[in-house]
């Protein structure tokens, strides 16, 4: 059961603008639904509210300190500042302390250009750490072909923890240790196989920083170099939406446009990362026709013409009756109707089935 | 789906995905969600967090078994004995939705007299079950405000599988579950695109939007539009399992394949081998050199998805654009384009600029899809049928007044006993199904780096009750016998998704060791499904592994 929000609007100011607002929304939520923008690490709306990164602080008329956007819910009359001296000093302090322990690899990260991180730094004008304590962590995991996690990079946010917990309900992740010493880590810290992790990807979906990325698009191109083209999973009936990144005419990475299509931003293993297959040496790429038991390359031209006389030619023989087709649940509609098209009006036979029934 | 379509009048999934959480109960039944359908797992986990109580009826404990309020182990093939049993318990506690069913529904005396004295502990005996489990699941179901379900192939991919979903389709109606939020009855499509295949008429008995091809004037009609020359018979053609029955007999001569494996993915596959060979002339349309391929006279290199336009047609109605992201490799064409070139060499003029002109006409001819147009497809996202005109929003609940076919039909249908029936030569159930990282034939996955490294060798998964007497450990080699082949694979014992003690399981993507070399092709008499789910075998340790 969703529970349903009470739609009575609220007003609310924020920044000085007078904004309308549904009861039981956070103040980041209304400041998003607005184009305000809060800088923010550990929020993603597949997620619960957190109130980790402390990154969100705004002011709010009334209040003591500095509330956490993403935790605080609207009330009517509530007068919010986003940005005022004291929240850029506050937020630059928290990046600073990050940064501190973080492995700074830039140059080379595959999250750069669309890192949290590297996002809130510049906006804060955090040119060099201040503090500059030991990389206390060592943990690289690359034991299987997917994820990598480099988590001298990792900020303990959550998201990934929250995200196995909450959204896929698989507990794959955890806090390890205290303190200082705490990672998001598997039980013993085992291989992500031999924790029951199911590659789906969603930590790596939600992951604001380097710690966790996927390994097919390494070093395949630049978040800044890539084109985007929205559009269905090719696996399951589900019908999920996809955002697939590609360079030089190659598939470098799949994701999905948070909050939008049926998924909502998440995916499954096989939409995620089970799309290597187009690019495939072993893909059919000429029309072969068999002589003589021997299969040969031909043009479009000659298997056309090869096809239209054998089926002319059998139907003038048995009947149209004599002759099948087979459409496919992976082709498109339009195809499909073109394909049932062809077989009634072109050949004049109903015999035409898919595997729907398997 | 013909069982649903003729209770109320439509096939398809009655509600939306995204409302499923609004359920207070959600029964799931013969659908491994979280594996086959995972986005949809995903929001009956969340909807389980949200105080939605699940309920699991399968013989495996599938993975979403974790997030439910209660796993029932049932035989494999018995679903109808217990969804009687639970109307029976529902109708004598005074949860049946009277005012429902006088208002929109017929048929119910039929019922009413197969139910009411139903015995509930036979019922429990022959799905290896408790009566009390079956009481506990009729109430839980019985006495929520909205209650769903939510169904796969575990249901239809028997012989009796319309039976079992008019039995889905009698519960829900019985108790006024139709027609709301939260409430219906929600087949899950296996293959992306196997709902648009369906409104499109690739289907032997009917034409676009399901209207009947065996009514002239509604044939006729079509003949016109198409400007065929060719006489087209009123009634209808042959399924797939008839044809390779054809073809076998000498009456199917030629067999147009476009992006199908059946050599894998058929039932019975020593029957489809015969029938391949038999054939006079065989095309195959794919993106890879399949098994299938291997019987093929000409065959022809497609594209992926990911190159080209069209449109796809989800589980829940749902029309959304396809979009190209990249090239297709060397010639390869989009299946759409090699069909419009092979109309024209046959006679009949296809000219269409693009796949939003092929939309045109198909929401011309297709009532459903009436009102889809692709630039209201770009404006929109997508757009849920029936979807009748241009100004109509979709249809997210289907039968909210009235059943698409008037009033919804009960029918009283009882258990019938699988074919496959155990003895003492072959004692145990097989099942079949899909596993997470693989899809289907597997062609696409296995090519697929990092997936391919993922996914399993093929394995038969059994209880440690069943493995222990036989001498078999988890890993061993074990041969599979039933009446119509044998296939060789490595046992899993007792892992997660053990099925219960009888039944054993076995996903059916591998070409190496095909499940379907030893499923039996009988199928369901009215939907031509075939009978995977339930197959009575013999298993036998071949070897330990040395390590
Ligand atoms: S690995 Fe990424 S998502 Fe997980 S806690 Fe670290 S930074 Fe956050
Ligand atoms: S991403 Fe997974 S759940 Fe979504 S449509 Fe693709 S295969 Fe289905
Ligand atoms: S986004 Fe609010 S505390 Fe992190």
């Amino acid at each position: 059961m969703t529970t349903t929000f009470d739609t009575t609007t609220l007003t609310v100011t924020i920044d000085g603008r007078r904004i309308a607002a549904r009861t039981g929304q956070t103040v980041l939520e209304v400041c998003r639904e607005n184009s305000i923008h809060i800088p923010t690490l550990c929020y993603d709306p597949r997620l619960k509210p957190y109130g980790g990164c402390r990154l969100c602080i705004v002011e709010i008329e009334g209040l003591r300190g500095y509330p956490t956007s993403c935790t605080t819910t609207v009330a009517d009359g509530m007068v919010v500042t986003t940005e005022s001296e004291a929240l850029f000093e506050l937020r630059r302090s928290v990046i600073e302390l990050l940064l501190s322990d973080h492995k700074v690899d830039c140059l080379t990260c595959q999250s750069s250009g669309q890192c949290g991180l590297q996002d809130t730094a510049y906006e804060h004008a955090v040119e060099m750490p201040r503090f500059s304590g030991e990389l206390h962590v060592e943990f690289i995991e690359s034991e299987n072909p997917l994820i990598a996690r480099d988590l001298t990079k990792c900020i303990m946010c959550g998201r990934c923890v929250r995200i196995c917990a909450e959204v896929e309900g698989r507990y794959v992740y955890g806090f390890t240790d205290r303190g200082f010493d705490s990672l998001p880590n598997t039980p013993y810290g085992v291989p992500l196989h031999d924790a029951y992790c199911e590659f789906c990807g969603q930590c790596v979906s939600t992951c604001p920083t380097g710690a966790l990325s996927n390994k097919l698009g390494k070093f395949k191109g630049r978040i800044w170099e890539v084109e985007h083209t929205e559009t269905t999973c090719g696996y399951c009936g589900v019908g999920c939406t996809l955002d697939v990144s590609t360079k030089n005419g190659k598939v470098i990475d799949v994701t999905a446009p948070l909050e939008r299509g049926v998924n909502g931003g998440n995916l499954c293993a096989k939409g995620r990362y089970g799309w290597g297959y187009t690019h495939s040496p072993d893909r059919l790429t000429t029309p072969l026709v068999r002589r003589d038991g021997e299969l040969v390359e031909v043009t479009w031209d000659e298997a056309i013409a090869e096809i239209a006389e054998r089926l002319t030619a059998i139907r003038d023989e048995h009947g149209p009756e004599s002759i099948g087709g087979l459409a496919s649940a992976k082709c498109t509609n339009e195809e499909n109707y073109l394909f049932q098209k062809v077989l009634r009006a072109g050949i004049g036979t109903h015999n035409i089935d898919h595997c729907a029934r398997l | 789906m013909a069982g649903l379509a003729a209770a109320f009048g439509s096939g398809a999934m009655t509600n939306s995905i995204a409302d499923l959480g609004e359920a207070d109960v959600a029964l799931v039944i013969g659908s491994n969600t979280a594996e086959a359908h995972p986005i949809i797992g995903i929001e009956l986990k969340r909807a389980a967090k949200n105080g939605t109580r699940i309920i699991m009826v399968d013989p495996r404990r599938v993975r979403l078994a974790d997030h439910a309020e209660r796993w029932v182990a049932i035989k494999p093939g018995t679903n109808t004995a217990f969804l009687n049993a639970m109307m029976s318990i529902i109708l004598a506690e005074g949860l049946a939705d009277h005012a429902f069913i006088a208002e929109r529904t017929e048929g119910f005396d039929a019922l009413r007299r197969l139910i009411e004295d139903y015995d509930v502990d036979a019922a429990a005996e022959i799905c290896g079950v408790t009566a009390e489990e079956i009481r506990q699941v009729a109430l839980a179901y019985g006495s929520a405000g909205k209650a769903s379900i939510v169904y796969s192939m575990g249901i239809t991919q028997h012989t009796s599988g319309t039976e079992q979903v008019r039995a889905i389709a009698n519960l829900a109606m019985l108790t006024g579950n139709i027609g709301r939020p939260g409430t219906g009855v929600n087949p899950l499509r296996g293959q992306n695109n196997v709902q648009g295949a369906c409104d499109l008429a690739c289907l032997p008995n009917c034409l676009p939007g399901y209207q009947p091809l065996t009514e002239r004037g509604t044939l006729d009609r079509f003949c016109d539009y198409w400007e065929t020359d060719h006489e087209l018979p009123a009634e209808s053609g042959l399924t797939l399992v008839e044809m390779m029955d054809a073809a076998v007999a000498g009456e199917l001569k030629a067999l147009y394949i476009m992006g199908e494996n059946p050599a894998v993915a058929d039932p019975n596959q020593t029957h489809v081998l015969e029938a391949l060979e038999a054939l006079d002339f065989v095309v195959v349309q794919d993106i890879f050199m399949t098994e299938t391929a291997a019987f093929a006279d000409v065959i022809l290199p497609a594209a992926t998805f990911l190159e080209k336009e069209g449109t796809f047609t989800n589980t829940e109605r749902r029309i959304q654009r396809v979009r190209k992201a990249v090239d297709a490799p060397g010639e390869a064409l989009a299946d759409g384009e090699i069909i419009l070139r092979l109309s024209r060499a046959i006679g009949l003029e296809m000219d269409y600029e693009t796949p939003a002109e092929v939309m045109r006409e198909m929401a011309e001819v297709t009532p459903q899809y009436g009102g889809v147009t692709y630039e209201r497809l770009e404006a929109t996202g997508g757009l849920q049928w029936p979807c009748p005109d241009a100004d109509h929003p979709g249809t997210p609940i289907l039968h909210a007044e009235r059943f698409t076919r008037g009033k919804g039909a009960f029918a009283a249908v009882d258990y019938v006993p699988s074919p496959e029936q155990v003895d003492t030569e072959r004692p145990l159930i097989l099942t079949t199904g899909r596993q997470l990282w693989n899809f289907h034939t597997n062609t696409m996955t296995d090519n697929s780096p990092g997936l391919a490294e993922l996914s399993d060798h093929p394995y038969i998964e059994m209880s440690r009750a069943d493995a222990e007497p036989l001498g078999i450990c988890d890993g061993d080699l074990v041969e599979m016998t039933s009446k119509h082949g044998t296939v060789t694979a490595h046992a899993h014992v007792g892992r997660e998704n053990a099925p219960k003690r009888g039944v054993v399981f076995m996903p059916f993507h591998f070409a190496d060791a095909p499940a379907n070399r030893v499923t039996s092709s009988a199928v369901d008499p009215t939907s031509k499904i075939p009978g995977l789910k339930v197959t009575a075998v013999r298993i036998t340790k071949v070897k330990t592994p040395s390590n």
